[in-house]
């Protein structure tokens, strides 16, 4: 008889699958797995949505499934939590560092996000050359994680997740 | 919970998921006929996101009544739905648009926030999550009635139209749904008077600070969410007709 992998090793295997929309993250690291709990052959895996409408999330739901039959349990639960609400707070730093490189301008912590009907955003920094000289195009870009930008130093366009 | 405060929050909940799923699927009509590419992206990203917070305040109820969000959004008639009437209203022109999705922004972005004090703690998880959502929203759509309100003489005009037809359907917002006191004396839901003060202040200024005047008469006023207007009829039958030819979605 196999032994079945232990929970840090369902960790390890679960970190392994790259977010459907931003690849260069995983989706531990994007903060969106929350619990991973053993039960003899059954595996509870709790997962928590980033943007409630985000169409990935069915997807990354399939593939924590997936990942844990894999590994030999014969039954997968994957649950939704809700609270804590998820935030960009959640990514790990390596992650937003990883994000940056790629060429998206990570989340700002958010407590620097200001009060609801407060709606002047500080400047978001360019993830190519690091100047604050920047405006935004557009708040709602390709995915809804994402908003677009212009650099007005290194006149390029770029993307940069949205502080939630 | 007793059965009279469940019954009440399950039909708060369905007509909180149907001014969602309605507006939602109004402004997708723009979906390809942007005025200009990024708006029509940034349109898409809201009605994503409306669509997400629809299913969130369905599951809400399916917890409580066992319902299939789907069936709820698919298959019921205009006669049980329980949106507002403003949601149902036909697109329009772009300021009509903007400024539908800017008056609902500010309601919701205040009734979310009083909700993440609710006493269901439910309904006070769901709140939390969807107002870091719903900001860029309202961000996104004040800019615009700003920009419209002080930009040429036309797009003036055409907002300030929009206005006028649309403040009185907006005050059926902050209209109680039967049974709402239930929850609101159970600290459930929020009392709608005070962020119904409060959205009267904000859109004041901010639509004044625009250029725009309000309404001296406020015009048609609707009051039950048992009664719509009969865009609902054929909003739905667009939206269900495939649901409806094929249930179970199996033949594409």
């Amino acid at each position: 008889m196999t032994t079945l992998p232990d929970t840090k090793q369902v960790w390890e295997a679960l970190a392994r699958i790259p977010d459907p929309e931003i690849p260069v993250v995983n989706v531990v690291e994007m903060g969106i797995v929350r619990e991973v709990q053993l039960e003899g052959p059954k595996a509870i895996i709790s997962m928590t949505p980033t943007f409630s409408g985000c169409p990935a999330l069915h997807l990354i739901r399939e593939q924590l499934e997936e990942t844990a039959r894999s590994l030999g349990f014969a039954e997968v639960e994957v649950k939704t939590v809700l609270s804590p609400p998820w935030s960009t707070d959640w990514i790990t730093s390596e992650a937003k560092e990883r994000l940056r490189q790629y060429g998206i301008a990570p989340p700002k912590p958010t407590r620097e996000q200001g009060a609801l009907i407060e709606l002047e955003a500080a400047p978001t920094r360019c993830p190519r050359c690091g100047s604050f000289n920047t405006s935004v195009k557009n708040t709602f870009g390709p995915t809804l994680c994402k908003a677009i930008h212009v650099c007005n130093d290194c006149k390029e366009p770029f993307e940069s997740f949205k502080t939630v | 919970m007793r059965s009279e405060v469940r019954e009440a929050l399950i039909a708060k909940l369905t007509a909180l998921a149907d001014d969602e799923v309605i507006l939602a699927h109004r402004n997708s009509e723009w979906t390809g006929y942007g005025p200009i590419l990024e708006e029509d992206i940034a349109l898409a990203n809201i009605v994503q996101d409306e669509l997400g917070h629809a299913t969130l305040w369905y599951g809400l109820r399916k917890e409580l009544d066992r319902s299939d969000p789907d069936q709820l959004a698919f298959f019921r008639d205009a006669n049980e739905y329980r949106c507002c009437e403003l949601v149902e209203l036909p697109k329009g022109d772009w300021a009509f648009t903007m400024l539908r999705q800017y008056l609902f922004d500010l309601y919701e972005a205040l009734w979310l926030e009083a909700a993440q004090h609710s006493t269901y703690k439910p309904l006070a998880e769901a709140a939390q999550k969807i107002i870091r959502e719903e900001r860029f929203h309202l961000q996104h759509t004040r800019a615009w009635v700003e920009r419209l309100g002080l930009g040429t003489e036309e797009s003036n005009r055409r907002v300030q139209q929009a206005l006028d037809f649309q403040w009185g359907y907006a005050q059926q917002l902050f209209v109680p749904i039967p049974g709402e006191e239930l929850l609101v004396a159970e600290g459930i839901v929020p009392d709608l008077l005070p962020i119904k003060a409060r959205w009267l202040e904000l859109a004041t200024r901010h639509l004044q600070n625009a250029d725009l005047k309000l309404p001296i008469n406020p015009g048609y006023q609707p009051t039950s969410r048992a009664y719509h207007t009969e865009h609902l009829w054929s909003i739905l039958a667009e939206m269900q007709s495939t649901a409806r030819w094929e249930p179970e979605a199996k033949v594409w």
